[in-house]
């Protein structure tokens, strides 16, 4: 089964390592450092290239510092160039 | 003997910029670093609030009322119109506002102590009056700010600072169902008690509040009140992640998720 493939990025600055978004995360591809920031917290890591942007990280995250990105389902099935005039496409077929 | 120390690297993505952006930071939120103590659920019940207030562009015509408690400070975090309240006093302060201004929409954020405490008898009539306002009661169980006393709502047997053996029912009374006693009330509108533990009840509480804020924008009935039934990992002095497993094993048996009150159907 093809997988979406998601991506988050964290501020690392503004993370205080509750460890809650490591627990929820379904893929198992979040991880605390070892090293801390300037807060002297623990930060949270991406370290499995599995993420599908559920975005259930981000949703327990009490600092808001997660961003969740998803790749498109939709591919364009049309690309127009070079449209000069007024026309009207129909997409639902 | 300690393992050795391998520093975990963030993975890096080449096509970041072709790909979707599906959750961010609410813009209302302002960008500063919270006060709260790491994982409280204070600082998600803000967010959800303020995701609340940008999905119905409200932002502009918003005055919230902050409490006395931990999140005493909320009016650092929102970017929209606040005022503070005396302790237990936010219900009355926004029955103030929403009777000068009527046009505005209204919300009160209170914790516990301030809420089912200090602020009982104003809470309930605030209610019985049935003012339309949004009420948002963060439920910890405890007194957080000033260092894990028990709170009227801490539930039998919970150890505390005031209650070194634990919650003595025969002395120290019963935790208050708050969002069951004012359900009874007839101008209370819509009643939930939600919680933001997990993935799943934060999409079923940001339900909620959206809930709540519209039927104060359609203007049809009397108060609406949300709980959210909250972690406080120092005050119970537990680590985030055991403070959410004790949520689901304890607490819940005691404060049941769900909606209580739900608004006439038309």
């Amino acid at each position: 089964m093809a997988k979406i493939k998601g991506h988050v990025t964290i501020r690392t600055e503004n993370c205080k390592g509750c460890d809650l978004c490591v627990h929820e995360c379904p893929q198992d591809s979040l991880q605390l450092s070892t090293a801390l920031n300037t807060s002297g917290y623990p930060y949270a890591v991406l370290v499995n290239d599995t993420c599908t942007g559920c975005t259930n990280c981000a949703l327990v995250c009490p600092e808001a510092v997660i961003t969740v990105f998803r790749e498109g389902k939709k591919k364009p099935i049309a690309i127009l160039s070079h449209v000069t005039e007024n026309i009207t496409v129909d997409i639902t077929s | 003997m300690t393992e050795p120390l391998i520093e975990p690297q963030h993975i890096q993505c080449e096509n970041l910029d072709q790909m979707d952006q599906v959750w961010t930071r609410p813009e209302t939120l302002i960008d500063r670093k919270l006060h709260y103590c790491p994982g409280c659920g204070h600082s998600v019940a803000h967010r959800l609030i303020m995701e609340t207030i940008d999905e119905l562009n409200i932002q502009e015509t918003t005055i919230g009322v902050a409490p006395v408690g931990c999140s005493v400070f909320a009016y650092h975090y929102m970017d929209i119109d606040m005022q503070e309240a005396a302790h237990g006093r936010a219900t009355a302060v926004a029955t103030g506002i929403k009777r000068v201004l009527p046009d505005r929409i209204v919300f009160t954020y209170q914790g516990d102590g301030d809420l089912a405490a200090i602020g009982t008898a104003e809470t309930i009539h605030t209610i019985n009056r049935g003012e339309n306002i949004v009420i948002i009661f963060v439920n910890n169980g405890i007194y957080g700010m000033t260092g894990g006393q028990m709170a009227p709502t801490t539930l039998p047997g919970f150890v505390t600072s005031t209650s070194p053996n634990g919650r003595d029912t025969h002395t120290m009374g019963y935790p208050l169902k708050m969002a069951e006693m004012i359900s009874v009330l007839p101008g209370a509108y819509y009643v939930t008690r939600q919680a933001v533990h997990s993935a799943k009840s934060v999409r079923k509480a940001k339900k909620a509040t959206l809930k709540a804020f519209q039927y104060q924008m359609d203007g049809k009935g009397g108060t609406s009140f949300v709980e959210i039934v909250s972690n406080c990992p120092s005050g119970w002095k537990m680590t985030p992640v055991e403070s959410n497993q004790y949520l689901d094993d304890e607490i819940f048996d005691f404060y049941t998720l769900g909606d209580i009150k739900l608004p006439p159907k038309e």
